[in-house]
């Protein structure tokens, strides 16, 4: 059997008395393009963030290709081909995308901690990050400062910036939360356009877009995994129709 | 491709910021002809601006707030001028000593200091500094306690230079100093190590999802702003040939923390524009009314609070803009962006 890309093995998170994480095994594997749903308060976030290093879990272990990095920092979690976008933007407001791209780009090259070379003038930096805003189709505002920027637009720097670090994993919280329908067609663009080696990690409300890009999905309730399959199996799986229309009766 | 606009300075084009630059800089050294009555004021600028460009560094790029900045400028201080005291070493190296001195411990502490939150920050910088200065008080022996440091006689620059009694010497070693360390501040905020500093200062939580390794980087601004600081002392001592405990002193931490505010962070020139502005404030209004200058700066503050434009800088810089933007109608007057 292939050697999963990202793998949590008995992962669990207490919160006080709160247990936001439950006992959750999980795979993605190598080129996956994998969802994440469940319905709100169901843990989404919490996973995530013990992924991506934001939050030390409770117990269990999180294996990235293989190697345990439950207790790596976050920074050499994105050394290591773990990437991830923010559900809320986590932008520089006072950046322009080309400096934040920039940033990300120079990280992965190894040259973010150069002291007397040019940020502005160095060519490889630049070539990326030209490159990038071309396939997120930022080039024409690459220069203004982020915080001006449309939503829709920082919800697809959110993306470039991630894709900066050339992950081999990616985990896209809700890219495309709170975007005008007229520009989700973009974010839904560059999500399916993103590279077939990523293994990607999809948690999203919007079951359009869940359906219209996952193989495989996965649906977490109250921190626990309830049922991991392909896209149709989940289609048709009663617990998990239960589960949207039982959340739908409560209102 | 363009360059990548400062964003502190997108309104400007990269001429025009040249030409204001070197005729800031070249009025600056005139000023030893022009003004040869206040050169000892003059090194108190250069010295005060000198310290303030070291917080700019942790505060306007790093987003490090402190309260305590005087810990590094008294290390810097008693550094030089005991080294003067004893060993009558030139003054250059007991400038360098005290950069050292303060940069390793700045080096020490900051991994105190880069724990917790921005209240946490002010409160343990301000600790650091309290607890020098005491250290200070309690050691007689070495620094001559609330006497001040008596007997520091320093020996001319490389043999050659003296110290005269109207400063020349002072405020052209101070001048100097200052250019060349803004000059290396000014490379190091636009190197890939500056700009990975900006986005900590924005969101140090994003920073660390796109690779930097957010402590590394705090860490080393804080030991280089230090050292920074620790110049400045290292000036103020073989300049002024004492030191006594005020330079670890609550108000010098606070002071430099108003220049700062006063001609603005994140933008090199803040520290130096302010420093002028407050020791000319201080100069004249204390003057008028010595003991209550405090409370015209203080009014300053507010109105300048008020009215929003929190950096003189821009008061200067603005008006080129929109003499630039006059000449090109699209182009977009941001030169007040903060």
């Amino acid at each position: 059997m292939t050697q999963p890309a990202l793998e949590t093995i008995n992962l669990q998170k207490h919160f006080g008395g709160v247990h936001a994480t439950r006992d959750v095994t999980f795979r993605l594997m190598p080129g996956a393009r994998h969802a994440l749903i469940g319905p709100n308060g169901a843990g989404k976030t919490t996973f995530v963030n013990q992924l991506s290093g934001v939050l030390p879990p409770s117990s269990g272990r999180v294996l990235l290709e293989g190697i345990d990095i439950t207790h790596l920092r976050p920074d050499l979690r994105v050394r290591r081909g773990l990437a991830r976008t923010f559900q809320i933007n986590q932008l520089f407001k006072d950046l322009t995308p080309r400096q934040t791209i920039g940033v990300a780009v120079a990280q992965r090259l190894g040259i973010g901690g150069r002291m007397f070379s040019h940020f502005a003038a160095d060519r490889h930096i630049a070539t990326e990050v030209d490159k990038l805003a071309d396939d997120f189709r930022l080039g024409d505002v690459l220069d203004l400062r982020t915080a001006d920027l449309a939503y829709g637009k920082q919800r697809l720097l959110e993306l470039a910036v991630a894709l900066a670090a050339k992950p081999r994993v990616l985990l896209l919280d809700e890219p495309a939360a709170g975007v005008p329908e007229a520009e989700r067609r973009d974010i839904l663009g560059v999500v399916q356009a993103l590279p077939s080696d990523v293994a990607v990690l999809l948690i999203e409300h919007d079951m359009d877009l869940v359906f219209a890009f996952a193989e495989r999905i996965s649906v977490l309730v109250e921190g626990a995994l309830l049922v991991d399959g392909t896209a149709a199996e989940i289609a048709v799986d009663p617990r998990v129709r239960a589960v949207y229309l039982g959340e739908g009766n409560h209102g | 491709m363009p360059p990548i606009p400062s964003p502190t300075l997108s309104g400007h084009s990269p001429r025009w910021r040249l030409v204001l630059e070197v005729a800031f800089w070249l009025l600056a050294f005139s000023a030893i002809f022009l003004m040869p009555r206040r050169l000892l004021l003059l090194n108190e600028i250069a010295i005060l601006a000198l310290f303030a460009l070291s917080l700019d560094l942790i505060l306007g790029y790093a987003g490090i707030v402190s309260l305590g900045h005087a810990a590094f400028l008294g290390l810097g201080a008693y550094t030089a001028g005991l080294a003067c005291k004893h060993f009558a070493v030139d003054p250059l190296l007991a400038v360098a000593a005290s950069a050292f001195v303060a940069g390793l411990v700045g080096f020490a502490t900051s991994f105190l200091v880069l724990r917790g939150t921005d209240l946490t920050r002010l409160m343990v910088t301000m600790a650091v500094a309290l607890l020098l200065g005491e250290a200070a008080n309690k050691m007689q022996w070495l620094t001559g306690g609330s006497d001040g440091l008596q007997g520091v006689t320093v020996p001319p620059i490389a043999g050659a230079f003296d110290f005269d009694l109207r400063g020349r010497t002072a405020y052209v070693l101070s001048f100097l100093t200052l250019l060349a360390l803004f000059l290396i501040a000014r490379r190091l905020v636009a190197s890939p190590f500056g700009m990975t500093l900006r986005t900590i200062r924005d969101n140090p939580l994003r920073a660390a999802a796109i690779g930097v390794p957010v402590t590394r980087r705090l860490v080393t601004i804080y030991t280089i702003s230090a050292l920074y600081a620790g110049i400045a002392g290292g000036l103020l001592a073989v300049t002024t040939q004492f030191v006594s405990l005020d330079v670890f002193e609550f108000s010098r931490s606070a002071d430099v923390m108003l220049v700062l505010i006063l001609g603005g962070t994140g933008y090199l020139y803040g520290g130096i524009i302010g420093a002028v502005a407050f020791k000319v404030l201080q100069d004249v209004l204390s003057g008028l009314t010595p003991q209550y200058w405090h409370f015209w700066i203080g009014l300053l503050l507010v109105a300048l609070m008020v009215v929003g434009r929190q950096r003189i800088g821009s008061w200067i810089t603005r008006p080129f803009s929109r003499l630039r933007a006059f000449g090109q109608p699209n182009a977009p007057d941001n030169g007040g962006v903060s």
